[in-house]
């Protein structure tokens, strides 16, 4: 290569293009994504810088807020915490340009790194998503115990008329009603006779601040009858998101079924 | 050639991932992300497909090393080569350590979760020297022996690189080998040495390999040297402990940027790092001269990558990794000759995106303010930073940092008058030669920055921080032989500035000061131009729990200085001795076997010269004088303008925005 030489290149055409206005979003796509494997000590603000660089690489045509720094029009729901996987994430795009759901939704999956998996797009044709989000059914599994041992607090818990717990927030320490907010529970059995594995299933409603499953546990735990047991890891190492939407009318207290949230939205598209 | 693998691999199942183990512990850390790896653009190399097996450690936080372009340029270099597998590995924070210490979970990669301790070869990359202690709880942790000399065959070769491993020697009894300079070249080198050794079925064993890298000539082995003393503590001299070590060990120099456009796929965290942008290093290398920059003077010569080469990198980069910034890398950004071109043609390329572009390192001249106003076309005009570095014209004169008065005020002047409201100014203390008088003069510079930056801007909102660091002598430079500051008097210096400035009623409230105290830098002195027996102090330290030392709440100097006291006790030398002591000519300094290409002669002129005040031209525009790199290397310097043409704005735009 030649260097050193005199400067032959011509100056490069100049194109002058207009800054960036507001872009008004003429497409709203809802998403729902999962949080697996390691990637669940992703923080929600983790997430949010990995997504937006996935939409930049996936060349997804975004729409901007105004202002001297513009954002990508995206609201998130509900983030589970950190170390919390999910099976059941949902945010709302807003896009300057119209797109094929299914492509988009492939194409930022392609671009997100394995284990955060996006699981559905549909259109945004309703107004209330929000509110659909009403309750979120957890899994959590318990090594060491027994599902014979895990299911005493389990009804102690249910029985409670309150059971409050204390977690320190950002906002300071905070208590928290756990019964209020929990609609059912269940205790089945996991891992084999050596290593016992109690799989507990919750459906916490939601509500503001939220209750956790670590609230869930911490509320087992002080109802239980022996004061602590191997089984009750405070935080638990799995626990796992797998639905979140709206409580389905009919259900029993002992049959809650969390429905799909885009749902309405697909039914709206059909229409 | 046969492909015999070697008979004495490490057990079966002893590079399986720890990743259970571990998963286990990280809902009892703070930001277990960082430990998880995960990152866009990382590689995975199966384990069995490969060799020669390197973990690269940078010994610092993940937030800090994983942005390290050093790291990241290795990490693809080797991982691109066949039958080559290259993992990455970070500090970890002492509540994880605690908890791998009780669960017995060891040293692990981010990129498969292996054991570092079953890798053929552990890299570390030191930025500073304040990252020893975290190497040795890293090689404790992996189960590898501290001392070099006790390991055996079934342990990783421990080589460091980066700028402090141009004087080695503090770490030497830890280390087996250093590479010095370049590493691009040097670890395929180091690989194929590795390789050789293996498929022979290692002949002599470690040793063998050792002795194989030492003759190679491709880095230093300490253990193949002897250092011997004088009764008063200084260096009698180093020699190869045998024959066919060669006597002193040069620096790699990499030739040709464009023939190495790394990283082509930078890798992205998931987790929030100190840099999150997108970097690319624009040219390696300068010949300013500062007298204090150890950077400038072992990375000679300036080798510039073109400006077709810089707008394929930048373009690549951002549409692998999602970046929304751009940092143009190099010691002194807007000396690249082509930095005018570049920056107009980026500007116009992302103009109307959201992508951002920044010089991180800019010199104090006005030719910056037109490059800073080119790269923040959007309107953003927060802050701008220079570094003047010496307070009084006669400090800039020593050090050779060639900016006047008149240059730095007229600069701010236009960068207030152009819409910027903060400018952000470096200076050092503890130069040589330096009194309270020179530093005073800072905050009458300050001042005089404020006073006219509001006739200028005909505001008074506008502000001026002043930000300080104390001075650190390091090798290979002409300071080489002064003497450090001593904390005390870099404080009281330090405390009268700050009244200087606080007390000025006019603008005080205009100037920002910010300084760390001078503790830190006198153990950074230590461990810069420390010997061998240095070693010992290092350990103590971290014996007696020294970890992260370049965080200010993990640093402990107490417990450096007595682990100074301890582990020197028996010897005619101190911690003093070895800071606060200015050297003469004639002594043999620890890192004069390790050949940054300089010449000693040139280093001690150029060491009188800021005596006495005198400063010594760029050889880019004025004839060479005489520094000895580039004969002693056969290098030279790469500059442009270069008649590679950019790319038609259009297509690339399109490019970027096609959905």
């Amino acid at each position: 290569m030649s260097r050193n030489s005199p400067p032959g290149a011509a100056p490069p055409p100049r194109r002058a293009k207009p800054p960036r206005e507001h872009v008004a979003p003429v497409q709203r796509l809802r998403l729902r994504y999962a949080k697996r494997g390691r990637l669940r000590f992703a923080s929600h603000r983790d997430f949010q810088r990995a997504f937006e660089r996935a939409l930049r690489r996936a060349g997804v045509p975004m729409a901007y807020s105004a202002g001297f720094s513009p954002h990508p029009k995206i609201s998130y729901a509900n983030a589970a915490p950190t170390g919390t996987a999910s099976e059941a994430e949902y945010l709302e795009i807003g896009l300057a340009e119209e797109r094929d759901p299914a492509e988009l939704r492939q194409r930022i999956d392609e671009a997100l790194p394995p284990g955060l998996d996006v699981l559905d797009v549909v259109v945004a044709r309703t107004s209330d998503f929000a509110e659909r989000l009403q309750a979120s059914r957890w899994r959590i599994e318990l090594p060491g115990l027994s599902a014979a041992e895990a299911a005493e607090p389990v009804a102690r818990l249910l029985a409670a008329d309150e059971v409050l717990v204390e977690r320190l927030t950002k906002n300071g320490m905070r208590t928290f009603d756990v019964r209020a907010a929990l609609l059912g529970a269940d205790v089945a059995p996991g891992g084999d006779a050596a290593s016992p594995c109690a799989i507990l299933t919750v459906v916490l409603r939601q509500v503001t601040p939220s209750v956790r499953p670590d609230d869930i546990l911490a509320a087992l735990r002080s109802v239980a009858p022996s004061p602590v047991s191997t089984g009750w890891h405070t935080p638990p190492p799995l626990v796992t998101r797998e639905m979140q939407g709206p409580l389905v009318e009919g259900g029993s207290a002992e049959a809650i079924v969390v429905g799909d949230p885009l749902a309405a939205d697909r039914e709206a598209d059909q229409t | 050639m046969t492909t015999t693998m070697p008979t004495t691999s490490p057990a079966p199942g002893a590079a399986d991932s720890v990743f259970p183990a571990l998963e286990a512990l990280l809902p009892l850390v703070q930001k277990p992300i960082q430990y998880v790896g995960g990152e866009v653009n990382a590689v995975a190399t199966e384990w069995d497909e490969a060799d020669v097996r390197w973990a690269l450690m940078y010994p610092d936080a993940y937030e800090v090393g994983a942005p390290n372009q050093g790291v990241q340029i290795l990490y693809e270099v080797l991982n691109e080569q066949p039958g080559v597998l290259c993992e990455r590995t970070y500090a970890v924070w002492p509540d994880l350590e605690a908890l791998m210490r009780q669960h017995g979970v060891p040293q692990f990669t981010v990129d498969a979760h292996r054991p570092v301790g079953a890798f053929d070869l552990l890299g570390l990359s030191f930025s500073t020297e304040l990252g020893y202690t975290n190497m040795l709880t890293a090689l404790d942790l992996a189960g590898i022996p501290l001392i070099a000399t006790d390991r055996d065959e079934s342990h990783p070769i421990v080589v460091a690189g980066g700028h402090a491993a141009f004087n080695p020697e503090p770490i030497a009894d830890f280390l087996d080998a250093a590479v010095l300079g370049d590493g691009e070249e040097a670890v395929l080198q180091l690989t194929e040495v590795v390789r050789e050794w293996k498929r022979s079925g290692r002949p002599d064993g470690r040793r063998g390999l050792l002795e194989a890298i030492a003759r190679s000539g491709v880095a230093y082995v300490p253990s193949m040297y002897d250092v011997e003393y004088l009764p008063d503590g200084r260096i009698r001299r180093v020699v190869p402990a045998q024959s066919g070590i060669p006597w002193r060990v040069a620096k790699h120099t990499l030739m040709d940027l464009d023939e190495w456009p790394y990283p082509k796929a930078p890798l992205v965290p998931l987790a929030e790092t100190v840099h999150e942008r997108m970097s690319v290093e624009i040219f390696r290398g300068c010949t300013r001269g500062c007298r204090f920059c150890q950077a400038g003077m072992i990375t000679r010569p300036v080798r510039e990558r073109s400006k077709a080469g810089i707008a394929a990198m930048v373009d690549n980069g951002l549409a692998k990794t999602g970046y929304e910034e751009v940092g143009l890398l190099s010691l002194s950004s807007a000396d690249h000759s082509e930095i005018a071109e570049v920056t107009t043609y980026l500007a116009d390329c992302y103009e109307g995106s959201q992508t951002s572009l920044s010089l991180p390192s800019t010199r104090v001249d006005a030719f910056n303010i037109d490059l800073a106003n080119e790269l923040s076309r959007n309107g953003r005009r927060s802050g701008l930073t220079f570094a003047p570095e010496g307070g009084s014209e006669r400090m800039r004169k020593v050090i050779n940092k060639q900016v006047t008065e008149e240059d730095l005020i007229r600069t701010v002047a236009t960068a207030y008058g152009a819409g910027w409201r903060q400018v952000k100014l470096y200076f050092m203390c503890g130069l040589p030669t330096e009194t309270d008088e020179d530093v005073l003069q800072i905050a009458r510079l300050a001042a005089e920055v404020i006073r006219v930056g509001r006739e200028v801007s005909g505001r008074r909102d506008i502000r001026c921080t002043v930000s300080i660091g104390g001075f650190v002598p390091k090798p290979h430079t002409p300071f080489q032989w002064a003497a450090q500051l001593d904390h005390e008097t870099t404080d009281a210096r330090l405390a009268k500035l700050r009244d200087a400035i606080r007390t000025n009623r006019e603008y005080g409230k205009s100037i920002g000061f910010r300084y760390h105290d001078g503790k830190p830098g006198i153990i950074e002195g230590l461990l810069s131009r420390g010997d061998r027996r240095v070693g010992r102090v290092i350990l103590q330290a971290w014996r007696e729990g020294a970890r992260f030392d370049g965080w200010s709440e993990h640093f402990d100097f107490e417990r450096w200085a007595a682990a100074a006291e301890t582990a020197l006790a028996d010897e005619p030398v101190d911690l003093d001795w070895f800071t606060t002591r200015e050297r003469e000519h004639a002594e043999v300094l620890p890192w004069d076997h390790l050949d940054s290409g300089l010449d000693r002669e040139w280093l001690w002129e150029d060491w009188q010269d800021a005596l006495d005040e005198e400063g010594v031209e760029d050889c880019r525009w004025t004839p060479c004088f005489d520094c000895g790199v580039c004969d002693q290397m056969g290098t030279s310097i790469q500059v442009g303008p270069t008649d590679l043409g950019l790319p038609e704005i259009a297509t690339r735009a399109a490019a970027g925005h096609s959905a």
